[in-house]
């Protein structure tokens, strides 16, 4: 087996034993990446030196007996984590130049516990996408299919986790940008809760909805990783102050005896037979672990679309007002021009057609005499859509559903609709807005081979129960185990 | 026309605290530029504004001290709109829900009392500043200023004239800088203004079209502009004409308002909760706790120090207004210096000094303990009152204290009964004729006496002492 073919685990085993070492590994990436780049595309920046040297110290470390269960582990990052020192662009012209001064807490975590960091991800622009295609500097490709989508908007992260040029990567869901493309990709992807992660230094695009979690192969790994990542930062007044439980011990607990919500409203038309099937197969892989499963509804999904879609954009509109060539990133400064000239000159240039879009939806959601009519009433039916969930988790342990209508389509197939681009997010926007834990794990192959995934959702701050289930699910199925022919 | 002017006032108070309202940054002015920075205030990508506790406190006590309701649940808001000095592009301010609302303040004007109610007093960020190069097209931009915090009270449009209005902002000022929240520095832009005034013909209750008035940067702009904009919008009316609802900028060079922009450029600023921060709820301990902490505010000690000292309201008013003046005098008195004295000497010959040098009263050489023992010479008839003076201004000038000034320069008064006795039979003697009309009743001719005394003493004879033995020794 060639190193980066080793799960997160096997590894941590192969490092504590001192069977390989941390700059091995790290080299092992280093190579894979430079063979799997020319055709996935998954990284933005790639950062050998500081990679290798943090490898360096993490065998310090692992000989000293210093180690803890990231030591050593190569990593990736999504490039809308700052990174200090390492450019970062959050997948847009405007950034292109960007070196933050400071680490995202998150990716701070992290090195403080021993990840070796590879390089930056791509993505779609400001994670505004579904596809990576929105990236400004050109799309990934799906690691099982070149011809299609990584889906995204961290689509970057699960290709590369997919391909094996990283052990683990961290991105950010907004409304699905973890789980749909761990789905195409045929790789985990967790959205902890809302507040579970810190989102400082996370650059922001939607606020309230926003919320870093971990791409692994293994939902064993991407506990680990959540486990270095989650709790309380001083530094975000919206990271929850609750403790963060143990992960690793959380996945022994199986399914046996949990109660699972199937939502009726999420097998809606226009969805794959292959997706519906693989989900309605793992359904039963999960009765035969001892689950019992039960019908739900969640009545208003199907406002969930319209709500998020004037949210997430009137949040963004304000959030990517900073860009504007006064301080940092791009600024347009033309012979004669004025203040307002440079202004739009720094933005038009500097921002992707779907960024302008969603700017100035939210600009006209926000603006005087239809605030109550659009973001006052989508903060309404916000609510409505997380007491659906409240009430389902009265009843139920967890809710399980596909994560995306279909399996990944092809690059080029929805760039121009952006109405279908945005239907590919259906079935995961309603957890972002009611700030639930949602993890997509794999859970078959269409018949062209691209990955279905499935989600499981859970209570507010039940990670645990999201991960025990789909470790369960892990230990009986095969899925996670395939790897894409590159 | 007669008309009624209705004016109502948003009043920007910088807070004392150290640090940022959402970061650790200093708030310090004059700093070098762009050195009081951090990536939070300069907005950049990923970062968090997060809640300095101690501009809630301050916000608190003021919004206590002014009889606001306070508490429960309030919302930080972003207020979009573009500017360099803003790094977000968006203000950090709570707008529907602030944290306090229907409060009060009571003026005086020409000895009527009037209550003006407060609408609401909100927290939020101060923006930065632009320095232009008057060389070249160029502007750059000092961050220092972004985040300091402000406070933010708004009044009802309760005032009637400019003296109204003057005397609202100076109550006002007085309580934050009693309160130690807020320095009320009008000139350095600590305490600023913007004022909203409209007229009504006299009986009619449909309030008149209002213009805001900006950049009134000290206590006599604001007066001046009002009267302005009172006269201004009258000639209007009165040609027939009407008032258009703008921001108008007072130029106080040209002693008049300019328009800024009208109600069709307003901005937009569309307003919504700021998803970065929690709502802030202040629950009854925390009021309780301010509430407790709370001084003694100008109204009660104006009145305390009438009624304790017996002053007259005007003496109490002028001791008040600034609180180290209140200090300073009752630390005074508390050393010894009778009530009176201590505040004839403050009142006057204390604060011409000061103000003639350009000083605070805790600045100043000359301590309570200090002035309480010049009280105390005058008071035993140990110097004179005019000599008194002489020696306040070399004790004000030197820092030296009054026993020692008094000795050397021998300025002593005699009050030896014999001693003056001594000169007195020399004056008699030289001034056969007066003696002999004083006796033949001229009273009137004591002066003449006291007079030639000061004379051979150079001042330094006790007057009283002098008039008891003129009276003694040319008596019968």
């Amino acid at each position: 087996m060639e190193l980066h073919e080793l799960t997160l685990e096997q590894a941590r085993e192969l490092l504590d034993r001192r069977e390989v070492s941390a700059k091995e590994l790290a080299q092992a990436f280093l190579d894979r990446i430079q063979a799997t780049e020319p055709q996935v595309r998954a990284y933005l920046t790639v950062t050998p030196e500081s990679a290798l040297r943090q490898a360096e110290a993490a065998d310090q470390a692992l000989s000293a007996g210093r180690s803890g269960p990231l030591t050593g582990i190569p990593c990736g990052i999504k490039d809308v984590f700052c990174t200090k020192d390492l450019t970062t662009t959050a997948g847009s012209r405007i950034l292109e130049n960007f070196v933050p001064p400071f680490d995202a807490t998150a990716v701070a975590r992290l090195k403080r516990a021993g990840a070796v960091v590879l390089g930056k991800q791509n993505m779609d622009e400001f994670a505004m996408g579904s596809s990576t295609e929105n990236s400004a500097f050109g799309p990934s490709h799906n690691p099982w299919d070149l011809k299609a989508i990584p889906g995204g908007s961290s689509g970057g992260s699960a290709a590369s986790t997919a391909a094996g040029s990283c052990l683990f990567s961290i991105g950010t869901d907004t409304g699905g940008s973890i789980r749909q493309p761990a789905s195409h990709c045929g790789v985990v992807g967790l959205k902890p809760t809302y507040g579970r992660v810190s989102r400082f230094g996370m650059i922001a695009f939607a606020s309230s909805l926003d919320q870093a979690g971990p791409f692994c192969r293994t939902v064993a790994g991407a506990a680990q990783v959540l486990q270095a990542m989650a709790g309380h930062d001083p530094a975000d007044s919206t990271s929850s102050p609750l403790p963060v439980p143990d992960y690793g011990q959380a996945l022994k607990r199986g399914v046996k005896g949990l109660k699972l919500g199937v939502p009726k409203e999420y097998f809606v038309s226009g969805m794959d037979p292959e997706v519906e099937g693989a989900t309605r197969e793992a359904i039963k892989v999960l009765q035969g672990l001892g689950a019992s499963t039960v019908e739900i509804s969640l009545p208003h999904t199907e406002y969930a679309l319209a709500v998020y879609y004037i949210i997430a954009p009137a949040e963004c509109s304000s959030n990517l007002a900073r860009f504007d060539g006064v301080k940092y990133g791009l600024s347009v400064r033309q012979e004669q021009a004025d203040l307002m000239d440079m202004y739009l000159d720094t933005r038009s240039q500097g921002f992707g057609e779907e960024v302008v879009r969603r700017v100035m939806l939210g600009t006209y959601a926000l603006s005087a005499g239809y605030y109550d009519a659009y973001y006052g009433k989508a903060g309404q039916v916000r609510t409505l859509i997380k007491e659906d969930f409240l009430a389902a988790f009265q009843e139920v342990d967890a809710i399980v559903s596909p994560v995306a209508p279909t399996a990944a389509f092809e690059l080029g197939q929805k760039a121009d609709d952006p109405l279908q681009m945005y239907l590919s997010d259906v079935l995961t926007l309603s957890v972002n807005l009611a700030g639930l834990p949602g993890m997509s794990l794999p859970s078959g192959f269409s018949p062209q081979g691209r990955p279905i995934g499935l989600q499981i959702i859970g209570p507010h701050f039940a990670e645990e129960t999201v991960l025990a289930v789909g470790h369960a699910f892990q230990q009986a199925t095969d899925h996670h185990a395939k790897r894409p022919a590159l | 026309m007669q008309y009624e002017t209705v004016i109502g006032l948003e009043v920007h108070a910088q807070l004392l605290t150290d640090t940022k309202i959402f970061c650790g940054c200093s708030t310090k002015f004059g700093a070098p530029p762009n050195t009081h920075v951090c990536p939070v205030c300069l907005g950049m990508p990923g970062v968090l504004p997060v809640l300095n506790k101690k501009v809630v406190d301050f916000t608190i006590r003021a919004a206590l001290a002014t009889g606001c309701q306070v508490g429960g649940r309030s919302v930080w808001a972003r207020k979009n709109y573009f500017y360099p000095d803003l790094p977000k592009n968006y203000q950090i301010s709570q707008y529907e829900l602030p944290i306090a609302e229907r409060g009060h303040l009571d003026i005086e004007v020409e000895g009527r009392v009037k209550r003006i109610g407060i609408t609401r007093i909100h927290m939020e960020e101060d923006a930065g500043k632009l320095v232009h190069d008057p060389a070249a097209p160029l502007s750059y931009v000092d961050y220092n200023r972004t985040g300091v915090p402000l406070m933010e009270i708004v009044s009802e449009p309760d005032m009637r004239t400019p003296e109204e209005a003057a005397a609202y902002l100076k109550a006002l000022r007085d309580i934050l800088v009693y309160l130690e929240i807020c320095d009320g520095n009008m000139e350095e832009g600590s305490f600023r203004c913007d004022a909203n005034i409209s007229l009504r013909p006299v009986g009619q209750k449909e309030l008149g079209v209002k213009t805001e008035l900006k950049n009134m940067n000290s206590f006599r702009n604001v007066g001046r502009a009002l009267e302005y904009e009172m006269r201004r919008q009258a000639a209007a009316l009165d040609g027939g004409g009407s008032i258009r609802q703008e921001t108008r900028l007072w130029d106080a060079q040209g002693g008049k308002t300019v328009s800024m922009r009208g109600k069709e450029e307003a901005h937009d600023y569309r307003y919504f909760p700021d998803p970065d921060l929690l709502p802030l709820v202040v629950d009854q301990a925390w009021i309780d706790k301010a509430r407790a902490a709370l001084p003694e505010l100008p109204q009660a000690r104006r009145e305390r120090f009438a009624a304790q000292y017996g002053l007259t309201d005007y003496d109490a008013g002028v001791l008040t207004a600034a609180k180290p003046v209140a200090e300073y005098f009752e630390a005074t008195v508390a050393a010894g210096g009778a009530a009176k004295a201590a505040c004839n000497w403050i009142t006057s010959e204390f604060m011409g000094a000061l103000n003639a040098e350009g000083l605070e009263i805790g600045q100043a050489k000359i301590s309570p303990a200090g002035l309480a023992e010049l009280i105390k010479l005058v008071e035993e008839g140990a110097l004179s009152g005019k000599l008194a003076k002489e020696v306040f201004a070399e004790m004000f000038a030197s820092g030296k204290n009054a026993a020692a000034i008094v000795e050397q320069k021998g300025l002593k008064q005699v009050s030896d009964a014999g001693e003056l006795e001594g000169v007195l039979q020399k004056i008699f003697q030289a001034n056969p004729n007066e003696v002999a009309e004083f006796k033949a009743g001229k009273q009137k001719l004591m002066g003449f006496f006291v007079g030639q005394v000061m004379k051979e003493t150079k001042g330094q004879a006790n007057p009283k002492l002098v008039n008891e033995l003129v009276r003694k020794l040319l008596a019968g």
